[in-house]
C-alpha cells in the first residue's frame, strides 16, 4: 500500500479553490502560454472534474498534468493556500499508477510529438559526457532529469565529474571536539556535476570546526521522481536515506540545492510519522552559516580589490520557503564580492525538473526572461542556490549571448576561507 | 452541442490550435471569480480583431452565444457562458502598442495585464492609476468592460476616467472606432464612455486608447487606528475640510480588525475600532506638509494609535494589514457573498450601522472593509454553504443591504460590475423606463442577442423589485 497521498485525498484541498484567478500573476508557465489548463487554477478545477469522472486521465489529461514546474509560485501566492504543486504531483502518480512510467516518467508521447517542444535526440550528447553518465548510479534524479535519448541536443550541461563527489571523502570528517556533527546531503548534481559546490560547502564547514558527515550510502533526493510521478522510487529513496541518516544522529542534515532542499524537507516528511525525524533536520546551508554567525566572519576578512561583481538568482524552492535574505547575507558579506541585485531576481529559470525535458522549448522561454534583468546588471557572476537552477542560468545566458558566469553562493563565500 | 459545422468554421478563422471542443478545455473556461460554472460548447483564442469580427458573423449567422472573456477574474459572472455557446478569449491580443510620453497617451490591446502595463508606463515616468484588487492578473479590457476601480480611485477617479478612445467589434461584427487621442472630442456620441462598464454586451474590445499622467515624484503611507467607526468616518470628512485628497482611504470596520487579529496574530489593540489607511502622493515637501495636517485634523477624533511609514518597507508593512484582510475572512465561514456597494462618504457610518444590524437579524457575519474615501464599502457575508437554507438567508440579508444602500442615495455595485449575480436586483435600482431605455441600445444593437445574452438584465427569471 503506498504510503503516499491519493489525488482523492486532497478533495478538500481542491474545493478551498475559490476560482479567484490570483495564481495567473505568478505562474511561469502562464507567462509563456496563456491557457487556463496550465495555470494552477484551471489544473485544480481538472484535478476537480477527475475525482467527480467529469472527465478521464487520458492523453489530454496527461499532457495538461506535465505543463508545470512544480516550482510552488502559486501556493506561495494563494490567499487560501491550496496546494496545487501537490495536487499535481498526486495527479501524476496516478498517471504513473495507471499508465505505467513509460507514458510520463521516460518520454510522454503526447507531448514528444510536438517535434518543436522536443528537439532531435541526442545520441551523440555534444556537450553531455555520456560514457561518464554511465557510472551515475541508476536510481539517481539525473537519469529522470536527463533520460538519455531525449535531451536537447541545444542544452548546454556541464561535464560529468570524473570522480564524484563523495567518493573523493571519508564519510566523517571530525572537526572541533565542541562543536557539532553536521550531515552534508550532497544531491546528485552536487556529487556527480558539479563536485566544487561540494568542496565548498565542506571548506565552509571545517572553517567553523563542525565535524562532517557525508554518508556514503545515501541517495537521490527524490523530488525527480515526484516530478515525474514516479511514487515507488520516492518511497525508496525516502527509505534509502532514511537510514543513511539515522547512524550517528547528526543535529542537522545539510543540502546546497534547494530542490533537495525540499525533496527531502518536504516530500519526505509527507511519506509518514517514521520519516519526521529525517525531514525535520533538514536545513538549507545559507541558513545555517547564517545561523552560525558566518556573515560576521566573512565582513571581518580583509576587503579585496579589485572586486567582482556579483547579482542572486532566486530558487523557487527557497524563495517559495521564504529564504531569500540568507543567500544575500552572505554574499554581500564575501570579500571581493560587489553584490548587485537585479531586476527578476525571483523570477523562475524554467527547469522544473522534469519539465525542461519535456518542455525544453517553454522552459527555454521562461529562462529567456530572466536575461534582460542579468545583462542590465552588468554583473561578471550569477550566483545561485541551487544546482539546477545553475544549469539553466548557464544555458540561458549562453543561447543570449552574454558572458556571465554562473557559480553557487557557496563557493564565493568559501573562496576566502582559512582552512588548515 | 454545436454544429460540427460551426466549428470547423470557426477553425477556419482563428486556426486549428486556438480552437478546442475538449471536455478539459471547456472545464477550464467554465468558471470565473464567482466559482459559478457553464459549461461552453467551444473555446476559441482568436489572434486580433478581424478574427473577432469573423467569429461574430458567423455566431450571428448561425445564432449562437458570444461569451467574450479576458482573465476571467470577475466577480459578478460577466464572462460565464451561461448558455454554451463559444467563449472567446482576448489573451493573446497582449500587446502594449506604444506609450507616448509627448502626448501622454498609451495604446494597448485589451489582453494586457493592468500591472504590466503600470509597470511599462512607470519605466517611461509615467502613470495609469486605476487599481483593482486584482490589477497583477486582470487584463485592461476586463477592466474596461467592468469599468474597474481600485484604492486610488478617491483622488484619480475610475477606470472610464483614463479611456480616450477604443477599437471595438460590434455584436454584428463590424471594426469600429471611438473617441480618439485627443483630451477632448465632441463629435457624436460619447461610445467610449458607453463602452466602459458595458461588461462585453455591446461590443468586444479590441485596442484601448489610455490617457496617461506623470508618476508622482513619491508617497507617504499612515495606518490610524480609531475608537470608532464614527471617528473614522468623521476623518475622512475632516481630511476632505481641510482641502487635502489622498490618494487612498482605506477602511476596515471592528468585525474585520476582529478577524484580522484572530487569524494573523497581527498587533492591533482590542480598542480599535475603525482602522483607516491613508496614502498621499506628489512632490516630497508637499506630502510631508499634507501628512502633517492629516494627522492634526484627526488627532481629536478618538485616534487609538498612529502609525506613519518612512520607508518602503514600513510602508509595505502597512498594506500588508488590509492585504490579509480577504485570506483572514475564510477562518470566520468557508464561503462568501462579496458585495461592493457605494453610498455618499458621509453616508458610510449609517450604512455600517445598517449591516451591522442586518447581520444581527439574520444571524450571519458580514464583515465589512473598502474604499472609506468613495464610500465603496466591500460587504461580505460570510457563511457555510453546506449549512442547508443558508443560501436563501443570505439573499434575504443582501436583498435588504441593497434596500438599505439605495435607501441613502447609494447604488449597489461601485466596480464588481452586474453580470448574473446582481442582474435580479437591478429593478431595484434603476426606473422601469431606465431599463427600457438600456434595453433599447443591446436590442439595437445585437438584434440577435448573441453577444454576451443574459448579462445585466434578465429576461423572464426571478426579479427583486423596488419596495414602494
Amino acid at each position: 500500500m503506498s504510503k503516499q497521498k491519493k489525488l482523492a485525498d486532497y478533495k478538500e484541498e481542491i474545493e478551498q479553490c475559490v476560482k479567484c484567478g490570483a495564481c495567473q500573476a505568478h505562474c511561469p508557465v502562464f507567462a509563456e502560454n496563456k491557457k487556463e489548463s496550465v495555470v494552477a487554477r484551471g489544473k485544480v478545477a481538472l484535478a476537480h472534474a477527475l475525482l467527480e469522472q467529469e472527465v478521464e486521465l487520458d492523453e489530454r489529461m496527461i499532457a495538461d498534468m506535465s505543463q508545470c514546474l512544480l516550482c510552488g509560485s502559486c501556493f506561495d501566492k494563494c490567499p487560501n493556500l491550496v496546494p496545487t504543486d501537490e495536487i499535481i504531483a498526486a495527479a501524476r502518480r496516478e498517471i504513473t499508477e495507471k499508465h505505467g512510467l513509460t507514458t510520463f516518467g521516460k518520454g510522454l508521447t503526447t507531448v514528444l510529438k510536438h517535434p518543436r517542444l522536443m528537439s532531435a535526440l541526442a545520441k551523440s550528447g555534444k556537450a553531455f559526457s555520456w560514457l561518464l553518465f554511465k557510472q551515475v548510479p541508476e536510481k539517481s534524479g539525473l537519469h529522470l532529469r536527463f533520460p538519455a535519448p531525449f535531451v536537447s541536443q541545444d542544452r548546454t550541461i556541464p561535464a560529468i565529474a570524473a570522480k564524484p563527489f563523495r567518493e573523493r571523502h571519508p564519510e566523517f570528517i571530525p572537526g572541533d571536539r565542541d562543536k557539532p556533527t553536521v550531515a552534508f546531503f550532497t544531491g546528485c548534481m552536487v556529487n556527480h556535476m558539479y563536485p566544487q559546490i561540494g568542496e565548498a560547502v565542506l571548506k565552509s564547514l571545517r572553517f567553523l570546526g563542525m565535524n562532517v558527515l557525508i554518508p556514503h550510502e545515501q541517495g537521490c533526493c527524490g523530488l525527480p521522481a515526484v516530478s515525474a510521478g514516479d511514487g515507488a522510487t520516492v518511497e525508496e529513496l525516502a527509505e534509502r536515506n532514511r537510514q543513511a541518516f539515522s547512524r550517528r544522529e547528526p543535529d542537522v542534515i545539510l543540502t546546497a540545492c534547494a530542490s533537495c532542499n525540499v525533496g527531502m524537507g518536504k516530500h519526505f516528511k509527507e511519506l509518514g510519522p517514521e520519516f519526521e525525524k529525517l525531514g525535520s533536520r533538514v536545513k538549507d546551508i545559507n541558513v545555517f552559516l547564517v545561523e552560525q554567525g558566518l556573515v560576521e566572519k566573512l565582513a571581518a576578512l580583509p576587503k579585496k580589490e579589485p572586486s567582482e561583481r556579483v547579482t542572486y538568482h532566486d530558487p523557487c524552492h527557497l524563495r517559495t520557503q521564504k529564504i531569500t535574505r540568507e543567500p544575500r547575507a552572505l554574499l554581500q558579506a564575501s570579500p571581493g564580492v560587489r553584490y548587485i541585485e537585479m531586476e527578476g531576481a525571483d523570477r523562475c529559470c524554467g527547469l522544473g525538473g522534469t519539465f525542461s525535458v519535456y518542455h525544453y522549448d517553454t522552459s527555454k522561454k521562461i529562462g529567456a526572461r530572466k536575461a534582460p534583468g542579468i545583462a542590465e546588471s552588468k554583473a561578471d557572476l550569477v550566483a545561485s542556490a541551487c544546482p539546477g537552477c545553475m544549469m539553466q542560468l548557464q544555458d540561458t545566458i549562453n543561447h543570449a549571448g552574454l558572458e556571465q558566469r554562473v557559480i553557487h553562493v557557496l563557493e564565493l563565500v568559501a573562496r576566502d576561507l582559512e582552512t588548515d | 452541442m454545436l454544429d460540427a459545422r460551426v466549428i470547423t468554421a470557426l477553425e477556419e478563422i482563428v486556426g486549428l490550435e486556438q480552437v478546442t471542443t475538449q471536455k478539459a478545455d471547456r472545464i477550464c473556461y467554465s468558471y470565473d471569480a464567482t466559482q459559478q460554472s457553464f459549461l461552453p460548447d467551444v473555446v476559441v483564442h482568436p489572434a486580433n480583431a478581424q478574427e473577432i469580427s469573423k467569429v461574430m458573423l458567423l455566431a450571428n449567422a448561425e445564432k449562437v452565444p458570444v461569451f467574450p472573456r479576458g482573465a476571467g477574474s470577475g466577480f459578478t459572472g460577466g464572462s460565464l457562458p451561461t448558455r454554451g455557446g463559444i467563449v472567446l478569449v482576448t489573451t493573446r491580443l497582449d500587446r502594449i502598442l506604444r506609450i507616448d510620453g509627448d502626448n501622454l497617451v498609451a495604446e494597448v490591446e485589451p489582453g494586457v495585464v493592468t500591472e504590466q502595463f503600470q509597470q511599462a508606463a512607470e519605466k517611461a515616468g509615467l502613470f495609469y492609476p486605476p487599481d483593482p484588487a486584482s490589477l497583477k492578473f486582470s487584463t485592461l479590457g476586463g477592466n474596461v468592460a467592468e469599468c474597474a476601480g481600485g484604492p486610488r480611485c478617491v483622488k484619480y477617479g475610475v477606470t472610464k476616467d483614463y479611456i480616450l478612445g477604443l477599437e471595438v467589434v460590434t455584436p454584428q461584427g463590424d471594426i469600429i472606432r471611438t473617441g480618439g487621442e485627443t483630451m477632448k472630442g465632441v463629435v457624436g456620441y460619447d461610445l467610449t464612455k458607453l463602452m466602459c462598464g458595458s461588461e462585453g454586451t455591446l461590443g468586444i474590445i479590441t485596442r484601448i486608447v489610455i490617457k496617461l499622467l506623470p508618476l508622482p515624484e513619491a508617497k507617504k503611507t499612515m495606518l490610524v487606528l480609531f475608537d470608532s467607526i464614527d471617528g473614522a468616518a468623521q476623518a475622512v470628512s475632516e481630511i476632505t475640510r481641510a482641502k487635502i485628497i489622498p490618494t487612498t482611504l482605506e477602511f476596515m470596520d471592528a468585525t474585520t480588525i476582529d478577524c484580522v487579529r484572530k487569524a494573523t496574530g497581527l498587533d492591533l489593540p482590542e480598542t480599535a475600532k475603525a482602522v483607516l489607511i491613508i496614502e498621499v502622493d506628489g512632490e516630497q515637501g508637499m506630502i510631508e506638509r499634507q501628512a502633517q495636517r492629516i494627522l492634526e485634523v484627526v488627532r481629536p477624533l478618538g485616534v487609538v494609535e498612529t502609525r506613519v511609514a518612512d520607508t518602503a518597507a514600513e510602508s509595505e508593512e502597512i498594506w500588508k494589514v488590509r492585504r490579509l484582510v480577504s485570506p483572514s475572512l475564510r477562518k470566520v465561514n468557508p464561503d462568501k457573498f462579496n458585495e461592493d456597494i457605494c453610498v455618499p462618504r458621509s453616508k458610510v457610518p449609517e450604512m455600517i450601522r445598517r449591516v451591522e444590524a442586518i447581520a444581527e437579524k439574520y444571524a450571519i457575519p458580514i464583515v465589512n472593509f473598502g474604499h472609506a474615501g468613495d464610500g465603496n464599502i466591500h460587504v461580505n457575508i460570510m457563511v457555510d454553504k453546506k449549512q442547508p437554507g443558508i443560501e436563501e438567508k443570505a439573499e434575504a440579508a443582501i436583498e435588504e443591504i441593497f434596500a438599505a444602500t439605495l435607501e441613502l442615495g447609494g447604488t449597489m455595485s461601485g466596480e464588481h460590475g452586474v453580470g448574473i449575480t446582481k442582474a435580479p436586483y437591478i429593478p431595484m435600482e434603476l426606473d422601469p423606463a431606465a431599463v427600457a431605455y438600456m434595453k433599447a441600445i443591446k436590442r439595437t444593437l445585437d438584434p440577435n442577442n448573441v453577444l454576451n445574452p443574459g448579462k445585466i438584465f434578465l429576461e423572464d427569471e426571478k426579479t427583486f423589485h423596488r419596495a414602494s
